[in-house]
């Protein structure tokens, strides 16, 4: 099941991720040889296999809800692109 | 490149001893060995950037410190750098990329909180793959990492400027992270020691997350004892990290003495196949012959899936890049890094993205995306999830009758600049021998153990079931003693 350009250009919509045309021809390509590697896993039966999401025998680490120290707002802020009143600046989305 | 910094035959221990008794300040140590970066940085390109200023004043702390005669922390003096993916409060952290070309952390990383509170001074940041994706540090928005040891060839990766930083001289031990080999394979590469924890042992807090099932904080050092110490300065739970594990940490110095009798190692038969060059199968045998010497006993035993070069591979890449497309998502030009100004919010979104992020990233981000996507979940994630439990299931059987296993880090010596970058393939197999341990969260060892015929260094890479560094440290430290490289 080859990777198509209709495929790709899916893709790269959910990652919000945009490529020249020629760089396009190039990742199906790349993504075709990666999926035909992948598919030796295939060769595998994993029918009664439980799959393993996390190799430590880790339950839900909770905590008591504590107030603590968190950064302050002028810190959280001092990277931002764009910023102003106390808050993160974006483009327009509600007109 | 010769070695030409005064700490060449230094230890952290003797470094600190040193400064205990006077014979030397930090200042002094801090200043000549910032010269030696400047100096060597032009043409190794492993820092990206130097904070002069800051190791200049830990320096003075630590020699106030000293003359008032109050406790000095284990790394009291010691230059010390960072991979760039570990936050560094006030100090650029890139990941070598340029969407975070200009982040200022807000806060240490728990590592860095962990070597400021045992008084080491940090040097600088140190180039990587950018993201951490890359097994040759060559994918970096700040130019390849050249290997100390031939500047023709790479130095491995990800984590390569730690391992070159180490190599030449530019600092006594370094950190980095390891995902799928990224400490192994440069520190086989670039002829040093560097250790991948088993999953859980440091904290993450404040490490860049690459693939979040996988990543692991790693030292890099020219010994085994120092790697020992460094080790036992980051290990521990951290409240901050809930997946760093409640296990008490010993002693890893102490274990680099306890030699190797009465051990047994294993040598997985897949490790040893086609595709492994004559001279590093001769090399690693020599550590193996070693060990033997010294009391281990050695045995064969099989990874079917586990040491199957196609399935680990595969396994690794389907994992490691979904959990990447989904870590990434949060740069988006909004919070930090760069931003490429757009018309709507979706258009600044694509835009900085596609801008910001490197051609490699970008490509694993698809691959991961494709992976999850509607569809393919099961057929993909899924089953490479289903695979990496019958990898487990590998190591917990040879663990059943072997204390260690032993094997090669890289099929090859360290592979010229540039041969394998357009060619994405060819490059995730010079993991082969790395990526299994990840997926099952074991640690592992790469120790220099020896010569390759057009002289660069090759790695023995050791192995030990969860939590045994110290089995680890103490195979290691047979090796390095008894070769001396």
């Amino acid at each position: 099941m080859p990777v198509s350009k209709d495929d790709v250009k899916k893709v790269a919509q959910l990652a919000r991720l945009d490529f020249a045309p020629e760089e396009e021809a190039q990742l199906i390509d790349d993504l075709n040889r990666m999926l035909e590697y992948v598919a030796a896993l295939d060769q595998l039966d994993t029918t009664e296999v439980p799959p393993t999401a996390h190799v430590l025998p880790l339950e839900n680490a909770f905590r008591d809800d504590v107030m603590g120290q968190s950064l302050d707002r002028s810190d959280a802020l001092a990277n931002a692109p764009l910023s102003g009143q106390g808050h993160f600046r974006v483009p327009r989305v509600i007109e | 490149m010769a070695d030409d910094s005064v700490f060449s035959a230094q230890t952290a221990r003797g470094l600190v001893h040193g400064i205990r008794r006077g014979a030397h300040t930090a200042r002094e140590i801090t200043e000549e060995i910032l010269a030696h970066v400047q100096n060597t940085n032009p043409d190794i390109n492993a820092f990206i950037t130097i904070d002069e200023e800051g190791a200049l004043t830990a320096a003075d702390a630590v020699d106030q410190k000293a003359a008032e005669d109050q406790a000095l922390g284990p790394l009291a003096g010691v230059p010390i750098a960072l991979k760039d993916v570990l936050c560094t409060k006030g100090l650029r952290t890139t990941c070598a990329s340029r969407i975070l070309d200009n982040f200022i952390p807000p806060y240490d990383a728990t590592v860095v909180t962990r070597l400021r509170q045992a008084d080491a001074i940090i040097l600088g940041k140190l180039n990587m793959d950018e993201f951490a994706m890359g097994s040759s540090s060559e994918n970096s928005h700040f130019g390849a990492v050249k290997n100390p040891r031939d500047q023709t060839r790479v130095t491995g990766g990800s984590s390569g400027g730690s391992a070159a930083a180490v190599a030449a001289g530019q600092a006594l031990m370094t950190l980095g992270s390891d995902t799928g080999g990224s400490v192994r394979l440069p520190a086989s590469f670039c002829g040093v020691v560097g250790l991948k924890p088993t999953y859980g042992r440091v904290s993450r807090y404040g490490l860049i997350a690459y693939a979040s099932s996988l990543d692991q904080i790693g030292p890099f050092a020219r010994t085994v004892e120092d790697a020992a110490t460094l080790l036992g300065v980051i290990a521990g739970h951290d409240p901050r990290d809930s997946t760093s594990a409640h296990v008490s940490v010993p002693d890893y110095l102490l274990a680099c003495q306890r030699g190797v009798d009465g051990l047994t190692i294993g040598l997985p038969t897949e490790f040893f196949g086609e595709g492994l060059q004559s001279d590093v199968r001769d090399a690693v045998m020599q550590g193996v012959e070693i060990l033997e010497k010294n009391g281990a006993s050695i045995r064969e035993v099989s990874l079917p899936t586990a040491g199957h070069p196609a399935f680990a591979i595969a396994a690794y890449y389907i994992i490691a890049t979904a959990e990447a497309s989904s870590n990434l998502s949060r740069y988006d030009g909004v919070k930090y890094g760069f931003r490429d100004e757009a018309e709507s919010l979706i258009d600044m979104y694509v835009q900085t993205r596609s801008k910001g992020f490197g051609a490699e990233v970008k490509r694993r981000i698809m691959l991961g995306t494709y992976a999850l996507s509607a569809g393919y979940y099961d057929a993909y994630y899924r089953k490479a999830q289903q695979v990496r439990t019958l990898i487990r299931r590998d190591f917990d059987r040879a663990f059943e009758s072997c204390d260690l296993l032993a094997s090669p880090v890289s099929p090859t010596p360290a592979f010229k600049l540039g041969e394998k970058l357009d060619d994405p393939l060819q490059m995730y197999l010079s993991d082969i021998y790395t990526v299994s341990v990840n997926l099952a969260g074991i640690p592992g060892i790469s120790v220099p153990c020896g010569i390759s015929a057009e002289g660069l260094p090759i790695g023995l890479q050791l192995l030990g079931n969860a939590f045994a560094e110290e089995t680890i440290l103490s195979a290691a430290a047979v090796v390095e003693r008894e070769l001396a490289l």
